[in-house]
């Protein structure tokens, strides 16, 4: 008899979600087109001046960014959810945690990682000046994590529910709101020339939280969404 | 085999549930019930709809607290990280995904819960009748065929006490005569299984009672 370790089903998890994201490519690619279509559009309406659009360039690319996430993150549970998948996690002999963990991983690297790696090209787009580009990407590497962590444990406590759409957005707006002021602040306050390492170092704290706490809030969401 | 279940007959109880009860939001689903399940039998689980089968089988595997009551494996109290190593749940939602194949949903179902001996993912489809569609997406098979696979990774994993919910729907004449098939040799290996069924259907394996289950009053 073969028993599987921890590490083997996280690794089955992992595999799982990516082989599932790249079967539904199309869909998948959905936020990360969101996110480009939202940034690529903003010149058009606020007219082509470098010195307006230098200035929200690092905002418009934030803001992009974090509603592409929400758009993903409903899905992140909900199909586990129907097909009876998410009671065959629970019932596993694993952490809950760590099998969740690894899915918010995926989430992550599916809907984030991309955005950020053509972080630089938008920039460009925006007209952002050279020297916040380095600030805005640390800015994506550490706020994307904490979006999508804090955005797993809300969807864990309605995936029960139908239709929490509205509810979903109503208790993920005040969470999202502190990432992003810090974020912004830290990018804005780059562009002026004053030290940005306070803002950042905030959401490094903070994801240094979320990465322990989010996941165990998530497994005890889901429990009683299951109940 | 006689030889055998005068072996295992005096053996303690795998499962037993002592006022077993459960209410939702204080309304009482079922219970108090008082079973024992003893390695190498089958207990059919008899009621009509919305009597509480699904619910009782959801509260054995630890999905749900139970309200009253308790539940002891092995002779022990049952806890949730020691349950999933010994039972395994056929629920009515067939716990696979529909975009990947019969075998990479198998695979996920093992890397989950470990694998039995001496079993492989081609030779479990075989043995539930779906050679040849080892590749082919989950989506494309029909509901018997689905149900096939769910009971595949039943022959995978390894799990003494298997939970069954309504195991015969959606299942054509081969594929019910395949589930008990399936629970004979199960309960042979000192295996025990709890299977609900809303009493329509045959119910031809050796070693079986019934447990009778009302709604609460």
């Amino acid at each position: 008899m073969t028993t599987a370790t921890s590490g083997s089903a996280c690794a089955a998890v992992f595999r799982r979600d990516l082989l599932l994201v790249w079967r539904r490519r199309g869909d998948a690619l959905n936020p990360v087109l969101f996110a480009l279509m939202v940034i690529a559009l903003f010149p058009f309406a606020l007219g082509p001046e470098p010195a307006q659009l230098s200035r929200i360039a690092a905002g418009i690319v934030l803001v992009a960014i974090l509603l592409a996430g929400l758009l993903a993150l409903d899905t992140l549970f909900r199909a586990d959810y129907e097909d009876g998948t998410l009671e065959q996690l629970v019932l596993s002999p694993h952490p809950l945690s760590l099998l969740l963990a690894c899915k918010i991983a995926v989430h992550w690297l599916t809907t984030a990682l991309p955005l950020i790696v053509a972080a630089p090209l938008l920039a460009e787009m925006l007209h952002l000046p050279r020297h916040v580009l380095p600030v805005l990407i640390a800015v994506l590497a550490l706020g994307t994590p904490l979006l999508s962590l804090i955005g797993a444990v809300c969807v864990a406590l309605t995936v029960g529910m139908r239709r929490s759409g509205m509810l979903l957005a109503l208790l993920i707006l005040p969470l999202y709101v502190p990432v992003l002021i810090f974020a912004a602040g830290a990018c804005n306050a780059a562009a002026i020339g004053l030290p940005f390492a306070s803002p950042l170092l905030w959401l490094g704290a903070a994801l240094a939280l979320s990465l322990v706490l989010a996941p165990m809030a998530c497994a005890a969401a889901l429990r009683i969404s299951l109940s | 085999m006689p030889a055998m279940n005068a072996a295992i007959e005096p053996s303690a109880p795998l499962l037993e549930a002592r006022g077993l009860a459960y209410s939702r939001n204080d309304e009482p689903i079922f219970g108090p019930l008082d079973f024992a399940l003893r390695p190498g039998e089958v207990v059919l689980v008899e009621g009509d709809n919305g009597s509480g089968k699904t619910t009782l089988l959801r509260v054995l595997s630890g999905l749900l607290e139970p309200s009253e009551g308790s539940i002891e494996l092995s002779g022990e109290a049952l806890t949730v990280a020691r349950l999933s190593r010994q039972v395994a749940l056929l629920g009515h939602q067939p716990g696979m995904k529909l975009d990947l194949t019969a075998t990479e949903n198998l695979r996920f179902a093992i890397g989950l819960f470990g694998q039995k001996d001496r079993s492989s993912v081609d030779d479990a489809l075989a043995n539930v009748g779906l050679r040849g569609y080892e590749d082919v997406p989950i989506r494309q098979l029909s509901a018997g065929q689905k149900k096939r696979v769910a009971l595949a990774r039943l022959l995978l994993i390894p799990a003494a006490l298997w939970l069954l919910d309504e195991p015969f729907a959606n299942l054509d004449r081969g594929g019910i005569e395949l589930v008990n098939h399936l629970l004979d040799a199960h309960v042979a290996h000192g295996g025990a299984a709890l299977v609900t069924s809303h009493g329509a259907y045959a119910f031809t394996s050796g070693n079986s009672r019934r447990l009778p289950i009302r709604p609460a009053a």
